[in-house]
């Protein structure tokens, strides 16, 4: 069904696949909506979570995207810390292929590692993030959450503001951005820029860009990849670059607001931001990513396996 | 180039639509406890039909649903379908009569996958089935409540329904060879 089993990377999805997937997501979304949420499309499948890196929103929603599909899901955590990585990792994989399952999804605080393993086995891979590289079934609920809120994305001016240093979903949304033909703008102080921007438009502060934007979308914040700081304070970072009660007026009627979550309240994103409800509360997207993330994942689900 | 054989014009589908209304509101004695799920995708404009003449004949409106089997297929990873059409049932089905409407009946299974989804939707009183086309070949123990058109086939042959809500046109057609 999709032209890859795989799923390792943003850029190298095809346009039709990313169609294929977006419009077979419609289908899940209703399913979710439903009394009875399963339907028995992968009964006797197998799915195992194999999450080397702390998450919770990715790591739930690969796991309720596959109950609800009726395949069964194990979820294989561990912490890198006191393990040599490589080794071990084959090791892991050794066992559970020994297991017989159908799909892999990892997430590996080390770059690449999704790639290293599709390399080992002979099932299907779904790279749930790993280090600065790549998380591309973020990209495409992001894309998916864009397609229902604007119905196209031809022209579309998006802002991406923050933290771009290791950042793989920047990297990821970047990619699939624009390759569906929306103008991307990058936001960020200087030391969180990317290591390569030379092809970018790039902007150092959010008023530049707010009044005229479509989608801003906020980074969070990386602090566990800081191993120093990169900026000055937070009331530096609040005067450029967060998105306060004021910034969020000035955005343009049928605007948005994502995030990838966790948010850092008062960092990317105000805590009066985040709670408020009425007519700018419609702007802000992020509940709205959470759910359509299960659908998305229910239709590479469904699309690989199926 | 394929021999076809038109079994039913535009004409007699209008009929046998109108045939079909009238059975139904006569088996279940009036149109109160019914609704209708049309299958995707010809079912969907074949349950409006019926639901339109029924608002004709009786003056009632009668919720009208649509839904796709893809996910409770038993063949999947054979027969491959990407793209599953919306499933849209807004209503409640508890203890209702659903009224379950397709194109064609053939093997059974799409019927099968179609009691399947509608159980996970609710308890109905009953589940009846109308079929434009009856083509014979089942595959399993299921039959249809109202039947359009018996049309003994082969194996070999293709039946082909093209409606006017879907293909500009409203005909059945028999041919030759898949």
């Amino acid at each position: 069904m999709l032209g890859k089993k795989s799923i390792l990377d943003a850029g190298s999805l095809e346009t039709e696949d990313i169609n294929l997937i977006l419009s077979n997501a419609d289908s899940f979304l209703e399913i979710s909506r439903r009394d009875v949420k399963k339907v028995p499309t992968l009964r006797g499948k197998t799915v195992v979570n194999l999450f080397f890196e702390a998450s919770t929103r990715t790591k739930t929603s690969f796991e309720i995207a596959a109950k609800r599909l009726s395949a069964d899901i194990i979820n294989f955590s561990s912490s890198t810390s006191s393990l040599k990585k490589g080794e071990s990792i084959i090791d892991t994989l050794k066992t559970i292929l020994s297991m017989k399952v159908d799909l892999i999804v990892i997430r590996h605080s080390d770059s690449g590692t999704a790639k290293m393993i599709e390399r080992f086995v002979d099932i299907p891979v779904i790279n749930a993030g790993d280090g600065k590289y790549q998380h591309p079934t973020q990209a495409l609920l992001d894309l998916y959450t864009v397609k229902k809120r604007f119905g196209k994305f031809e022209g579309l001016k998006v802002a991406i503001v923050g933290d771009f240093l290791d950042s793989r979903v920047a990297r990821s949304d970047m990619d699939l951005f624009e390759k569906m033909g929306m103008e991307v703008t990058i936001v960020a102080p200087t030391m969180l820029l990317p290591e390569d921007y030379s092809k970018m438009k790039v902007r150092h502060n959010i008023d530049e860009v707010i009044k005229d934007t479509d989608i801003l979308y906020m980074l969070r914040m990386q602090f566990e990849r800081q191993d120093r700081k990169f900026y000055p304070s937070v009331m530096e970072y609040n005067r450029f670059l967060t998105l306060d009660m004021k910034r969020l007026g000035m955005m343009k009627p049928g605007s948005v607001v994502m995030h990838p979550g966790p948010v850092n309240r008062g960092i990317e994103i105000t805590d009066e931001v985040m709670d408020v409800g009425g007519k700018l509360g419609e702007k802000i997207a992020i509940e709205e990513q959470v759910t359509y993330g299960v659908a998305i994942r229910m239709a590479i689900l469904y699309l690989i396996l199926g | 180039m394929k021999e076809k054989a038109q079994i039913l014009s535009e004409n007699d589908i209008d009929r046998v639509i109108k045939r079909i209304s009238h059975e139904i509101l006569e088996r279940n004695r009036g149109s109160e406890s019914l609704v209708f799920i049309g299958l995707q995708k010809r079912g969907v404009p074949l349950a409006k039909r019926i639901a339109d003449n029924i608002k004709k004949f009786e003056g009632t409106e009668i919720e009208t649903g649509k839904l796709d089997i893809t996910f409770y297929r038993d063949d999947i990873g054979k027969n491959i379908k990407p793209t599953a059409q919306i499933t849209d049932i807004s209503f409640d089905i508890e203890g209702k009569n659903v009224i379950l409407v397709d194109d064609v009946l053939y093997t059974g299974r799409t019927v099968r996958a179609a009691l399947d989804a509608i159980i996970d939707f609710g308890r109905p009183k009953s589940i009846q089935l109308v079929v434009l086309v009856d083509r014979g070949h089942r595959e399993l123990p299921i039959r249809a409540d109202y039947v359009g058109k018996n049309l003994p086939t082969s194996l070999s042959e293709s039946v082909d329904v093209k409606l006017k809500e879907t293909d500009s046109e409203d005909s059945v057609t028999l041919a030759e060879g898949e």
